[in-house]
Parts: C-alpha cells; structure tokens; sequence
C-alpha cells in the first residue's frame, strides 16, 4: 500500500518535472518561433492563399487556379523554365567535376596553401554578386571590354561579339559567372570529406598495387558519394535561384532569351505589379525545389 | 560530430606528412599544381580588375589593348563615389549584418540548444517543419514579406532585410547539431549544484557553442551582407540603400562610367573580403557542417 502511494508521488512529481521541462523549453524556443512563424511560416501561407487571386496594385479578387493555368500557356514563363533547367543541367556536372578536381589536388597542401586556394575559389561568392556582375559586365563589353581583345589576340574570333546582347551568347555568359560563383562551397564540401576517406584502405588497395585513378575510382569515390549528392542537390537549388546575375546584366534579355523563373517572377511583381500571378509561380518554383531537397533528405538519410 | 571527424583529420596529416610530401612533389602533382595556379589566376582576375580600374584615370580606362597596371593613378573615381552617400551604404550594410548575426546567434543558439537537449512534446513535429522549412527558397515569400514589411511600416529600414534573415531556421538547425555534442552530465552537474535554467544555458552551454558561434556569425554576417535580392525588394530611399544596391544604382545610373562603378565595387568587396580572410577558419566550418551528418 505504501509502495503505491510512494509510485504515485513519485509518478507526480516526474509528471511536473517533465511540466516544469516543457514550460522551460517553449520558452527558449519562443524568440526563434517568433521569427520563424512571422517571417517564414505566415509569409508563406500567406503566398500559397493569394496565388489564388487576381491580385494587383487595386484588385483582389479570388479567381481559383486561374493564375496557374495561365502560367501553363504563358510563353514567357515555358522560357523562363527551359532556361531555369538549362542552366541547371549544365552548371551541376561542370561545378561538380570541376571542385572534385580542385579539392584533390589541394586536400593533400600544407594547411596554408590548402586554405589560400579554397579561399581564392570563394572570393566570387564572398565578393558578393553585385560587384562580381559589374565588373564582369565590363569584360563582356561589346567595345571597351577585355574579352573581346583577348580573344582576338589569340586568334579565336575575328570581330568583336556583343557577348551580352545577342541572344546566342548572353546565357553563356551568365552560366560562365554563375559557375565562378558556385564552385565555393563544393570545393570546401568535397575537401572536408576527403579527408575523411579511410586512410587504411588507401592504404590497402596502394600496397596491392592499385594504380592512382584505380584507387581513387574504387576506394575514394564510393566514400564520396554522399558529398557528391549533396552538391549536385545545393548546385540545382543555387541555380535555381539565380537572379542577381540576369536581373543586373542581362535584365532577362535579350528578347526574354535569359529570364529564369526567378528572374520572371520578380518581374512580374515588382514591375508589372501582378502580385497573385507572381506568388503562383512562386508556389512552383517552391515545390520544385522542395522536391529535390527532399530527394537530397532522403539520400542522407538512407545513407546513415 | 564535426569537430571530431575535424581532429582526426588534421590527425592524419601530422602523422603521414612525410608520405604526403612525396606526393607533392611527383611530376603529375606538380604539373596539377600549375594548372590549378593558373586557373586560381582566372578567379582572382575579377577582384583584381575591380580594384585597379577604380584607380584608372578615364582616359586610361578603356583603352584598348589595356593597360594591366593604372599608369597614372588617380583618386578622382572616389571623390565623385563620395559625393552620393556611399559610406552611408557601408554604414548600412554593415548595421544590417551586424545586427542580423547577434540575432541570429541568440535566437538560433537558444533554440538549438532546447531541440537537441530537451525531451518534450512536439519536439519532433517542430524540427522537422523547421528543416522543410530549409528547403524552401526564400524568393518564393518575398512578396508577401514585402507586404508584411508595409503593415509594420518598416519598409524602406535595415529592420526589413534583418528581421526575415533572423526568421531563417539554418542557424537553429547549425546550433542543434553543436550542442548535440554537449555532455548531459555537464548540465546535470550544474543542475545538481542548484544553477536555474537560464544560468546552465549561460554558464555550461554557452562556452561549451563558442566554435559554433564564430561559424554561425561569420556565415550570417555575409549572407545578410550579400542578400541583394532582398535588399533590392525592401530599400528604396537612396540614403537607406545597401553598399551592394548603391553599386547597382550606380551601373543604373551612369552605364558605362566604369571607374565609378569600380570604386563602388571595391568600396562594397574589400572590406567584405577582408573580414572573410580573418574568419575563413570558421567559415569552412559551417559550411562543412551541411555536408558531415550529425
């Protein structure tokens, strides 16, 4: 008898403890929900409800999914898309390859050298983008840039090319920053987890005589896999979002020849001034996005 | 976690440096390195045209061939830059990623703390919305921030780019992972010596962050720093504008007028540049945080 009374004292008292526990915790966890739930969680609701209206400057009307079967026969948006994916499907291999390459050649460096290149490769992207695009934008330019000169130094053009005004050229253009500005963080990635390779393995597969490539391709590569996933899933999602670079060289031109989906949607918001359209495209260029993060969740997490 | 995979590694350096050094010096690691060096060049050829040509005089400019060094040095680019209110600029860009990572750090090291080391309900719910929530491009709410930002009559102040910078969920999901690695004996330690709640957080969490806190404010400071989209959406009066939406009105303004561009450019990247070079160390940390699982 006195034993069950002592367990229900007991299972009282850890029942306030744990009370006592919850309070404490929602009170540290109060000014971070504060911020998120006022400036991500409502904002974010509040796009998904009014991509279902004609909302502009003076109207507001509900008008269902109008807005987005509007946008699947609006040609300017199936542009911004295509050249969404392009710069996608092209810039992932290229930072892909390209950091792998660099992170090899520096992991094994003395500690200075080592953080000097990684440093180097992050300057565009600490630079920031703004002063990264003006000067390159001088580069490109048609008569006082340097490219043009360079290139027919060398031989390779004969007259000078408007890099950024032809449409054949300005995407290229901006996939050439773009890549500049990306490779920062792969390089850092891929560095930290070479040197997390098994050494005793390399070691292994170098006493039975494994050539460099041979050891690299079986030993090294297998271990970097989730790296590798990792930054092919933040190059998609960083080139998803580029924006800064067109809005500030090309102004998604010529001829709408470089405008992105983000690119289209600031367009349309702040200078057309079509809220509800531009929160649609919005809410898919959130859920295409979503949908490789989580494709990159569950690699990590399979992995683990 | 990181931190220890971090120890072995620089463990295994010490300890097989010798062999390492063999490596660096075989023909296919020398010829590498001077590719590398090479294309090393190619990603410092930006940063370097920006600072010579702000000191190019405008005749001097455009020349072509050009001219790789200014040949007659001029300061004229940055008495013009002057004249619009470009320390302004620098003033509030650095107000703004100031603030933004002081907050940052106790919003996201309070509640980090909590997710990792408290058991209670909701727990599980709130994390998980919190890394979806990562997912999400931030471009996708802009609208509505901006709308949120009119309500609150805070448009057009630095408090429109910080307070959604704060509302970002990175830094708690940064600090959780951190204070994973905290001993719960420590806390229980101080907890038997009668210390509150608040005093545990301050006394044994807070040193026991201090590497993740140089990460998280070094990252804060210069994402906040180079958020130009968001900057471009919120400032709009020319005295409240970032050093990077100056440097953009600038092109706007004068086209083709590249030394004052340049002037702006060097004036928005040095001193970024710089403070990165102090505090590369823990900015490799954070990043290599995303990648090592917790």
């Amino acid at each position: 008898m006195s034993i069950l009374a002592d367990n229900k004292k007991l299972f009282a008292r850890s029942r306030a403890i744990q009370r006592q526990q919850t309070k404490v915790s929602y009170l540290f966890l109060l000014p971070a929900l504060v911020f998120f739930f006022g400036f991500v969680v409502f904002p974010m609701i509040m796009g998904i409800y009014t991509s279902f209206f004609n909302y502009t400057m003076k109207d507001f009307d509900f008008i269902g999914l109008r807005n987005y079967v509007e946008l699947f026969g609006d040609a300017t948006f199936g542009r911004s898309v295509v050249n969404t994916m392009v710069i996608a499907v092209a810039s992932v291999p290229l930072v892909m390859l390209f950091s792998l390459w660099v992170a090899t050649v520096i992991y094994q460096m003395p500690v200075f050298s080592r953080s000097f290149f990684r440093g180097v490769f992050y300057l565009p992207v600490v630079m920031g983008s703004v002063p990264v695009v003006v000067v390159w934008k001088w580069v490109f330019h048609r008569y006082h840039g340097i490219l043009n000169w360079v290139f027919k130094s060398l031989g390779i053009i004969n007259s000078n090319i408007n890099w950024l005004g032809d449409a054949r050229y300005a995407i290229w253009c901006i996939l050439a920053i773009l890549f500049t500005t990306s490779i920062g963080q792969p390089i850092v990635l891929y560095v930290a987890s070479l040197g997390n390779v098994d050494q005793s393995q390399v070691e292994a597969s170098e006493v039975d005589g494994c050539s460099k490539w041979q050891t690299f391709r079986h030993v090294k590569w297998p271990s970097l896999m989730p790296t590798t996933l990792y930054v092919a899933v933040i190059t998609t999602i960083n080139s998803f979002q580029c924006f800064a670079l067109i809005q500030l060289l090309t102004s998604g031109g010529p001829n709408g020849s470089t405008s992105t989906v983000m690119y289209y949607l600031y367009d349309t918001a702040f200078r057309i001034y079509r809220y509800g359209y531009a929160n649609a495209m919005g809410v898919i260029l959130a859920i295409i996005i979503a949908a490789f993060s989580a494709f990159q969740f569950r690699i990590m997490r399979t992995d683990s | 976690m990181s931190n220890i995979s971090a120890s072995n590694k620089e463990e295994r350096y010490f300890s097989t440096i010798t062999k390492e050094q063999r490596n660096m010096r075989s023909p296919y690691m020398i010829f590498m390195t001077i590719v590398l060096v090479l294309v090393a060049l190619l990603f410092i050829f930006p940063f370097y045209w920006i600072i010579t040509g702000s000191f190019k005089s405008a005749a001097e400019i455009n020349l072509i061939p050009p001219h790789w060094f200014p040949m007659e040095p001029t300061t004229a680019h940055y008495q013009r830059l002057f004249l619009e209110p470009a320390w302004q600029w620098l003033f509030n860009s650095a107000f703004m990623s100031l603030v933004a990572m002081v907050l940052v750090c106790i919003v996201s090291s309070m509640a980090g703390y909590v997710l990792a080391k408290k058991r209670f309900p909701g727990r599980v719910a709130l994390f998980s919305l919190l890394v979806a929530a990562m997912a999400l491009p931030r471009q996708a709410i802009l609208i509505p921030l901006v709308r949120i930002m009119n309500t609150l009559s805070l448009s057009d102040t630095p408090w429109a780019v910080i307070l959604p910078s704060v509302g970002w969920p990175f830094g708690i999901f940064m600090m959780k992972q951190f204070s994973e690695g905290i001993p719960g004996e420590m806390m229980e330690a101080s907890r038997i010596d009668g210390a509150g709640e608040i005093n545990t957080f301050l006394r044994i969490v807070v040193p026991m962050l201090k590497p993740a806190f140089g990460a998280l404010a070094i990252f804060t400071f210069i994402i906040v720093w180079n958020d130009y989209m968001m900057q471009l959406v919120m400032l709009t009066s020319r005295r409240n504008l970032s050093i990077a939406l100056g440097i953009a009105t600038l092109q706007a303004e004068f086209g083709i007028n590249y030394g004052l561009i340049m002037a702006g450019a060097t004036l928005g990247s040095v001193p970024i540049v710089l403070i990165f070079a102090v505090f590369q160390k823990y900015f490799t940390q954070g990043i290599a945080l995303g990648a090592v699982k917790g």
